[in-house]
């Protein structure tokens, strides 16, 4: 686990990035919870932390590919991304790298 | 250069070079593709020449696809080049006999050359063929200027009828001389033929039948035509187009088997199996094919083959629309048959003919009333079985497109069948006919099947051709439906309307679109929440494809001072930022930012922000007008200020460019613009709905008046009505055209109704705030910032914890 930062520190509906162990992670803050995924968009390199969120997905702020926040799922084509865990531990968030480097649509 | 492991280059950038290019790279996104392009442009859209000869329009607006396309879709494009040898033992080609390009696979797409007959005086001034853009501007300008008062056009096929159209276009008056006795005999029968003579007699072009032209009288440029029959006919501007000629020349000195074109097997494979060819060039089961539709399909299996894709191409249905105003007419198949139904009224011009053989319906003619074209052209492709023909063509006339089976073709130029089209709105949560045409590309060819996508994708929504979109596809709701509830329970925000409406929960995609109608309809007092704004207008500078931004400062009417030019160089210099670009709408642009430096920069400027992020009131454009330019009618400066200070802040639907210019001469490009005011003598016109991008639209004239004050008021009432009134994302080109010209000038100009329009701006302006001000005052802490360093930070220590587990 991994100490990210705390609540505050991403506005309600809004991403945020950071670098964990050298691989770049969006924390999203939905309305139906904490999730994260890679931040890279696989399509053209989008930053998702930019993207517009709704209760179960993101948006990419440069072509609109959607992805789904818990699954990181490619629900408009092409490629997913890698989901990782989010823990709130009171006013904390830390999140747990999964394993896999890559993730099929 | 890329690594020669199976690198595809494709020879040619015509339409089937594009799509072969674009085939090959949906089934593969990592092959890398090259585009080498003889003509001096991208690849470009043949088909809608006729209509650039009509209209004038500039040939740019013929691209296949934008610029940054193929940057986008890794495709190297060379434009310019010719390659002038083959090398297919090495894989290696040479370009303008200079350079070298290594390849794995080859793509022949190098199309066909004019056919020009070998008669005397072929070569004289005056005598053009019809192929590329080049040609286009020539007869355009002969038969514009007047040099030519009569005009000769020799061929009366599909191309050369569309010629001889363009050029009685330009008030020209013109003969079609044709060999035979009857026009498009390849896909007409006599019957639709002999109505066709006479329907474009009444669009001024003459036709004269069995001429055999033997000579083009000279001697210092053409004078008119020589016939065997020894009569003459006078013009000076004549158009050759009597059909095309394979370009083979490539294949043959790579020793190639050709025949008229490059012979090629079902897989698109030439005689060496390494190099497929596709297009005008290719033959396949002795059939040249000169016609769209069959290219796409053609590209589609040759894009399998180069993937090692099992796929047959079988040859394809001809089918053909005469794109000629004043004139419907579209064909499919043999126009003779075993047995041929046809309904005809000579009095009006109408011949509809269904051609049966064995049974089935292998063709179809409609001239002058092509209802139920669609249907009728998807059963002669998929050779439907017919009991009673005439039945079927009058079952056709009722039956729309709606009606059609999925796998019925609707957009011929683009290869796009009615199934993708609604699969568009099930499963690509489209929701208007404009955004089922982006996504699948349907209608953006010739646009002669529009209509149809429009209906098609009505149907597939759920609702009639008229009923507006939804706003919110995922809840069905639509704008004016979420705009009365607003009003109705007093919402201020959009998680209000979320709760109450359900509203941007599911695909989140309309979540700006509702933050807009939210602040239109409360007047920007609403309760604003930026989750709900695309990142442009959360941090309010514009997203760049590298995750940077580019930040323009406000500048009235492009005027600035010089102490701003030096603070915008300081600014560069300080935050070593990459560009600083002069814009299309005179600001200057600063490129390639840092998000987290945007509030800093903002600061040292010390200039609002230009809104260039936004789909907010732009620039307004202006030309020197009266202050310094000897032509200036109207002080075009003055009046661009004024616009800007009174508009600035406000949101739109969509983005809203303006321009002022001082004289007719219209430096500012006001006529292409949303809304522009043109000074003229004794006034203003003032303009709306005007477009530069993709598709060129002169503004509509709202109004011309007398007066400065007169010409801001008009322009002023008709942004408040387009603010109200527009869906999102619809810019005024759109707008106007939707609710009509004369409806939009009775609400502006009305005294009332303009009155009211202007309160309500006036309302929503007082509570405008330059969004740049959040550098003091961010509405998050974290508004610019990621969360490094947050981590490192020493109060709270990175904890080790169970071991990572994916949940991939």
């Amino acid at each position: 686990m991994n100490y990210a930062c705390r609540v505050d520190d991403v506005p309600r509906g809004e991403g945020r990035a950071l670098t964990v162990d050298g691989r770049r992670i969006a924390i999203f803050r939905s309305a139906a919870g904490w999730f994260a995924l890679d931040a890279v968009c696989p399509h053209r390199g989008g930053p998702l932390e930019d993207g517009i969120v709704c209760d179960h997905a993101v948006i990419c702020p440069l072509h609109d590919r959607r992805y789904d926040l818990a699954s990181g799922a490619a629900l408009s084509g092409g490629e997913g991304v890698v989901a990782h865990a989010v823990e709130i531990r009171g006013e904390r968030v830390f999140v747990a790298l999964a394993t896999a480097q890559r993730r099929a649509a | 250069m890329r690594g020669m492991s199976g690198a595809i280059v494709i020879v040619g950038g015509g339409i089937a070079g594009q799509a072969v290019c674009e085939a090959v790279r949906e089934r593969d996104r990592d092959v890398a593709i090259t585009l080498v392009c003889a003509e001096p442009c991208a690849p470009y859209d043949r088909v809608r020449l006729s209509e650039i000869l009509v209209s004038g329009e500039d040939p740019q607006t013929l691209q296949l696809r934008p610029p940054e396309w193929y940057d986008d879709h890794d495709v190297t494009l060379l434009v310019g080049r010719m390659v002038t040898w083959v090398d297919h033992e090495r894989g290696v080609l040479g370009l303008d006999d200079t350079d070298e390009l290594h390849f794995g696979r080859l793509v022949l797409a190098t199309g066909s050359q004019p056919l020009m007959p070998p008669i005397p005086g072929i070569d004289l001034a005056g005598v053009h063929p019809f192929r590329g853009p080049a040609d286009c501007d020539a007869i355009r300008g002969a038969a514009l200027a007047g040099d030519a008062r009569r005009a000769a056009v020799i061929g009366g096929g599909l191309l050369g009828l569309e010629a001889a159209r363009g050029i009685a276009a330009q008030g020209c008056a013109v003969t079609v001389v044709h060999l035979l006795d009857r026009l498009m005999e390849r896909q007409l029968d006599a019957g639709a033929s002999a109505l066709l003579a006479p329907a474009l007699t009444g669009l001024d072009i003459d036709v004269e039948f069995d001429r055999n032209t033997q000579q083009i009288i000279g001697p210092d440029r053409a004078h008119g035509l020589r016939f065997t029959d020894g009569s003459e006919l006078q013009a000076d501007l004549v158009v050759v187009s009597i059909g095309i000629r394979p370009e083979t020349t490539l294949a043959r000195t790579m020793g190639i088997v050709c025949d008229r074109g490059i012979i090629v097997d079902d897989a698109m494979r030439t005689s060496i199996p390494s190099v497929v060819a596709v297009g005008e060039c290719a033959q396949h089961r002795g059939i040249v094919y000169g016609l769209v539709a069959p290219i796409h399909d053609q590209a589609r299996v040759a894009a399998q083959t180069l993937l090692s894709q099992d796929a047959a191409y079988l040859g394809s249905v001809m089918s053909a629309k005469l794109k000629v105003a004043g004139i419907d007419l579209v064909c499919a198949g043999q126009a003779v048959g075993e047995y041929e139904a046809v309904v005809t009224d000579a009095a009006t011009g109408v011949y509809r003919k269904l051609t049966v053989s064995g049974g089935r319906i292998v063709g179809t003619v409609l001239l002058g009333d092509t209802r139920g074209s669609e249907a009728l052209v998807a059963a002669v492709r998929a050779g439907d079985l017919v009991d009673d023909p005439l039945q079927a063509l009058a079952d056709a006339s009722l039956a729309g497109p709606a009606d059609l089976p999925d796998s019925a073709q609707i957009c011929d130029c683009n290869g796009v069948c009615k199934g993708a089209l609604v699969a568009a709105v099930t499963e690509g949560g489209c929701a208007t006919p404009r955004e089922v045409m982006a996504v699948t590309r349907a209608g953006t060819g010739c646009g002669s099947c529009r209509p149809a996508v429009v209906e098609i994708v009505a149907a597939a929504t759920g609702g009639l051709s008229d009923e507006p979109a939804y706003l919110c596809p995922c809840r069905k709701q639509t704008r004016e439906q979420l705009a009365a509830r607003i009003r109705a329970d007093g919402l201020q925000s959009v998680s209000e309307v979320a709760n109450a409406c359900g509203t941007g929960r599911e695909c989140g995609t309309c979540k700006p679109a509702l933050a807009y109608l939210v602040s239109e309809v409360c007047a920007n007092t609403h309760r604003e929440e930026r989750d709900a704004r695309f990142i442009n207008d959360r941090v309010h500078a514009n997203i760049q494809r590298d995750g940077t931004f580019s930040v323009v400062p406000r500048m009235y009417g492009g005027v600035c001072t010089p102490d701003e030019l030096r603070r915008i160089a300081d600014v560069a210099d300080k935050y070593e930022v990459p560009l600083v670009k002069v814009t299309g709408g005179q600001r200057l642009d600063l490129l390639g930012v840092r998000k987290q430096d945007l509030p800093a920069i903002w600061r040292d400027l010390d200039m609002p922000s230009g809104h260039a992020y936004a789909k907010a009131v732009r620039t307004v454009k202006t030309c020197v007008g009266t202050d310094f330019c000897r032509f200036g009618l109207g002080d075009a400066i003055g009046l661009g200020i004024e616009m800007e200070k009174l508009w600035e802040g406000l949101h739109t639907p969509h983005k809203v460019k303006s321009g002022v210019s001082g004289c007719p001469r219209n430096c500012a490009e006001a006529t292409v613009k949303d809304i522009g005011c043109v000074a003229v003598e004794g006034g203003w016109q003032v303009r709306a709905g005007g477009a530069a991008g993709g598709n060129v639209r002169e503004a509509d004239i709202i109004a011309t008046v007398a007066t400065r004050a007169e010409a801001l008021r008009v322009a002023t009432t008709f942004l408040q009505y387009y603010r109200e009134n527009a869906d999102y994302k619809e810019r005024t080109y759109d707008f106007i055209p939707r609710v009509g010209l004369e409806h939009v000038r009775e609400v502006v100009l009305g005294e009332q109704s303009g009155a009211a329009l202007r309160e309500r701006l006036r309302i929503a302006k007082a509570a405008v705030k330059d969004p740049w001000l959040e550098r003091d005052d961010p509405y998050h802490p974290r508004q610019f910032e990621d969360l490094d360093g947050v981590a490192g930070d020493s109060r709270e220590p990175t904890l080790v914890g169970p071991p990572a587990e994916g949940r991939a």
